[in-house]
């Protein structure tokens, strides 16, 4: 073994790149308490005293502080930056310097141009002239090849928030693989891989050279990277410190060349802690070390940014960049994994205080040790900063070193990508099977020329069958515009960084979305149990509804309704699989419009279900706000419901509850007052 | 079965009892507490009626969500529905569900005809938990601010030591009524008898409860009266917990 590699125990990582295998043979479960957790050191507090004022002045400039305009972002495009080099134990910054934005076009150079003018800022002539001339942009890739359905589509929000202008995101580069290995490994075995392709020189054959060769070209290139900061990544990471360094550099050239609408950061504390646990050991660093090694590194995602238009934060309610890290959940063989690190990581939420980045994800099952829930609870209660995903639901398909992208989208790291796909608005297609596909808003022929409904009253079976022959049409004009972004991201925006930290054959996951799921339910029940009268323009064209009588409502464990939500889920999703996805992708689907649920509103006429127009949709799989009358457990059965593994990019429930009705005070999960204890504490 | 008369369910209850809580709200209240944050479930007509296993039915479709907890009975004054409560426990302990009430103890009269006692005694070997709550140690202030006498109830916590049923007790602190330190420490020193006494929780006195008076056309009693510092609290439960503790130094039940 290496010499790098001493004390830990071997296995098959060490003859190929298997970093699963690697954490299985070493991690050390914690069962313990937050007892052992240390304080910020003084540098830790210096520096965030430094980005605290950084924060500052952003706001204060309106958002952005400094934004490039002439060079354009590689991963060795910008020399070191530091906050102060002295007091940084973990370095490295997207640009040289801390808060400036980078420049990154090709996604899109329109949407690298607004974001500069939007804050103020004009990106250099040249550049906008050779992203215009001479090199293409995804954006004017998928333009090239939409056609006038897609584009249709797209400007009546019945398909929408396509990653066709900016980055498409959500991919995780496995970024544990730089420190555990060092890039010189990596190289060898992508070379290996390029060895092994297939000999018939087909279009995917030569795809898969090309992306190879990039690929190795990055990784080159983070070497650079990193010993322009003095780091040596070339060679494995020999203690903790240098691990959390490697596995920043690798998410950093990520963040350096993908202005992705998520760039997570995957599941990495438990990896880590095999490092500081062999380095407490042998005496190499103390806990107060390790805790700064982590405070700086959490500072550091902390401090990335992107260049971002005002209509994207929008959308995305503020400027989110979505660094998810996993943490927790239980192996397959039954030991979980939690360490000392899962503890360290939350405790920034302490040292530095609370914040939505990075988002901090706790992978919960029902056999975690209970001394990390009673913490995790804690934490919640004084930060509200940690995200919850149900670990003994994704481990059944993805294992135990899977990791979420974004908010809820799970993936193997290292072995599996995505291809995020925006979302269908199944509320406005409704709209369109009542109309013939005339849109209700704009009053254009948007979809097929199908028989609208006739007569007085809506008839269920009618609009069922109607809505499904629509939901079909637009599965099908869904999936082939997403073909061609994906195509073209591919060609145009290629994610070499990402893609040289994975596997050389990824599973590739389709992911689409659907949005305004419980309107829809909501609407199919009102028609169904109650009276819905539609009211028509001049034109005949449905714009209003009169709904007489009570109808049973999503989001109150009844399964009259609840069921009728689950069938447009699977009945969606057997029209997705259906088609042909781009390399392949296995399609998978997302209910979680968590932000963009007001954006969708707003372009979608009345419902029959009692919805306004412009009025918000529920986010994600919400039942619609105010009709979920039987608390909250009924609230949260009608979402659970939902069938997984037909919604298996996600199904997220945004539930907002007082403090006060989860428990009293820290008390909440805490157990039972002890009458012992407080007799004690009162002596 | 008899059938309940029910006012209404909370499926998500998080303090009424330990962990997360399925809870009943009966209707019907003797009772007419001035800081009555539910007085629409006063009145003994009205309400819904529902079968106990109607009840245990819903509670088993989300049974996942209540490890840990169970079912809690409140109101209303649940012990005006006995036989309806021992129908319901009798049902949740085949399921081996944990059970609870949230009493006020004024059904009860330690000369209350034999046959309510029996099914009484039958009620408390199905129930793991009673939340009694005293309004007041003083009787006077007791009568004053429920309009009820106080000496039943204070006879039910010797009652359910009896039967070592174990009891939490709950008291509500409102400013200048409950909150004086001579009361709270003779509460204390009069709960610290007993040993089935497993937590005392200190109820900070809210005004969310104004709303429902208005609603309801009443005139709200504790008009003027301020919410209870939250913060004061700590202080004034360590006031109890001094009596609890005189009283067990007498007994010999701590040192």
């Amino acid at each position: 073994m290496r010499p790098e590699w001493t004390d830990f125990v071997g296995g098959k990582w060490v003859s190929e790149v298997n970093v699963r295998d690697f954490i299985q043979k070493n991690y050390t479960p914690y069962d313990g308490d937050d007892s052992f957790l240390a304080e910020a050191t003084q540098n830790t507090k210096d520096l965030w005293n430094q980005v605290l004022d950084l924060q500052k002045q952003e706001r204060e400039a309106g958002g952005v502080l400094d934004m490039d305009t002439k060079v354009v972002s590689t991963i060795t495009s910008h020399g070191p930056g530091y906050l102060d080099k002295s007091k940084e134990t973990i370095v490295g910054f997207q640009t040289d310097k801390p808060f400036k934005r980078s420049l990154q076009p090709y996604g899109g150079i329109r949407m690298a141009e607004k974001a500069c003018a939007d804050n103020g800022y004009t990106v250099d002539p040249e550049i906008s002239e050779f992203f215009s001339t001479h090199r293409k942009t995804h954006n004017a890739g998928c333009f090239d090849a939409y056609n006038p359905e897609m584009r249709a589509c797209r400007s009546s929000h019945i398909i929408t928030g396509l990653p066709d202008a900016y980055g498409r995101g959500r991919i995780i580069g496995d970024y544990r693989r730089v420190a555990l290995y060092g890039i010189d490994r990596l190289i060898e075995d992508k070379e290996e891989q390029k060895a092994s392709t297939g000999r018939v020189m087909t279009d995917d054959v030569i795809r898969l050279r090309e992306e190879l060769s990039e690929q190795i070209t990055a990784l080159k290139m983070m070497k650079v990277m990193a010993a322009s900061y003095g780091c040596d990544i070339s060679k494995p990471a020999s203690n903790v410190q240098e691990a959390i360094q490697a596995t920043y550099f690798g998410y950093l050239c990520a963040v350096k060349e993908q202005n992705g609408a998520a760039m997570s950061l995957g599941r990495t504390s438990t990896f880590l802690d095999c490092y500081a646990q062999r380095d407490l050991k042998n005496g190499t660093f103390t806990e107060e070390q390790i805790q700064e090694f982590v405070d700086h590194f959490i500072m550091k995602l902390r401090c990335v940014r992107f260049a971002r238009t005002p209509e994207y934060n929008q959308i995305f309610a503020g400027d989110p960049v979505w660094i998810t890290e996993s943490l927790g959940g239980v192996g397959i063989d039954g030991r979980h994994m939690v360490t000392k690190m899962s503890f360290r990581y939350l405790h920034t939420l302490t040292n530095l205080g609370p914040s939505p980045e990075p988002n901090l994800t706790v992978l919960w099952s029902t056999r975690l040790p209970e001394n990390w829930k009673k913490y995790c609870a804690k934490m919640s209660i004084l930060t509200s900063s940690i995200q919850y995903e149900n670990d003994d639901l994704m481990r059944v398909t993805h294992g135990d070193d899977y990791a979420i992208a974004c908010c809820v989208s799970s993936m193997r790291v290292g072995k599996e990508m995505q291809f995020f796909g925006a979302r269908a608005n199944l509320a406005k297609c409704l709209l369109y099977a009542l109309n013939g596909g005339v849109d209700e808003v704009t009053k254009k022929q948007v979809g097929p020329k199908y028989r609208p409904v006739a007569g007085d009253v809506l008839d269920y079976e009618d609009v069922l069958a109607k809505f499904k022959d629509m939901m079909e049409w637009q599965a099908d004009v869904y999936v082939n515009t997403l073909n061609i972004i994906h195509y073209m991201h591919d060609k145009y925006c290629y994610e070499r960084a990402q893609m040289a930290l994975h596997d050389r054959d990824v599973r590739r996951y389709f992911a689409t979305g659907i949005a305004g799921l419980s309107i829809v339910a909501d609407s199919l029940s009102a028609i169904k149990y109650a009276k819905v009268e539609p009211i028509r323009d001049e034109d005949g064209i449905i714009i209003d509804f009169k709904t007489t009588g009570d109808f049973p409502k999503y989001g109150n464990d009844d399964d009259r309704v609840d069921e009728i939500a689950q069938h447009i889920v699977s009945f969606f999703m057997t029209a997705l699989r259906r088609h042909h996805t781009y390399r392949d992708g296995f399609p998978t689907m997302s209910v979680l419009t968590i932000t963009s649920n007001v954006t969708y509103g707003k372009a979608t006429g009345n419902t029959p279900d009692g919805r306004k127009k412009g009025q918000p949709f529920a986010p994600g799989a919400n039942p619609m706000h105010g009709r979920d009358t039987h608390g909250a457990v009924a609230s949260l059965s009608s979402v659970a419901k939902l069938p997984f593994m037909d919604a298996q990019d996600g199904i997220s429930n945004t539930f907002t509850i007082i403090p006060g009705a989860l428990g009293k005070e820290d008390k909440v999960f805490a157990g039972d007052i002890d009458m012992e204890l407080d007799l004690g504490l009162d002596k | 079965m008899t059938q309940g008369r029910i006012h209404s369910i909370e499926t998500f209850g998080t303090v009424d009892g330990p962990g997360v809580r399925f809870v009943v709200f009966v209707q019907g209240c003797p009772m007419r507490c001035a800081y009555c944050h539910n007085p629409d479930t006063w009145a003994m007509e009205g309400g819904t009626m529902m079968e106990p296993s109607e009840i245990i039915e819903q509670y088993e479709r989300n049974k996942g969500f209540y490890r840990g907890g169970g079912i809690t009975v409140t109101g209303g004054e649940p012990l005006m529905q006995i036989d309806f409560l021992i129908d319901l426990f009798t049902l949740a302990k085949q399921k081996e569900i944990h059970t609870c009430i949230d009493s006020s103890g004024i059904a009860y009269k330690p000369d209350a005809n034999p046959q309510w006692l029996e099914k009484l005694d039958h009620l408390l070997t199905l129930t793991d938990l009673v939340m009694l709550d005293i309004k007041h140690i003083n009787p006077e202030k007791h009568k004053k601010l429920t309009e009820q006498p106080n000496e039943g109830i204070l006879a039910f916590c010797s009652y359910l030591n009896e039967k070592k049923v174990p009891m939490w007790i709950r008291h509500v602190v409102v400013p200048t009524i409950t909150d004086d330190d001579e009361s709270l420490y003779q509460l204390g020193y009069f709960i610290g008898q007993f040993t089935n006494l497993k937590a005392l929780d200190l109820l900070p006195y809210h005004t969310m409860g104004k709303v429902k008076y208005e609603k309801l056309g009443m005139k709200y009693p504790l008009e003027g009266v301020p919410a209870m510092d939250k913060n004061k609290i700590i202080q004034k439960k360590k006031t109890v917990l001094e009596g609890v503790r005189a009283r067990r130094l007498e007994m010999g039940l701590i040192k």
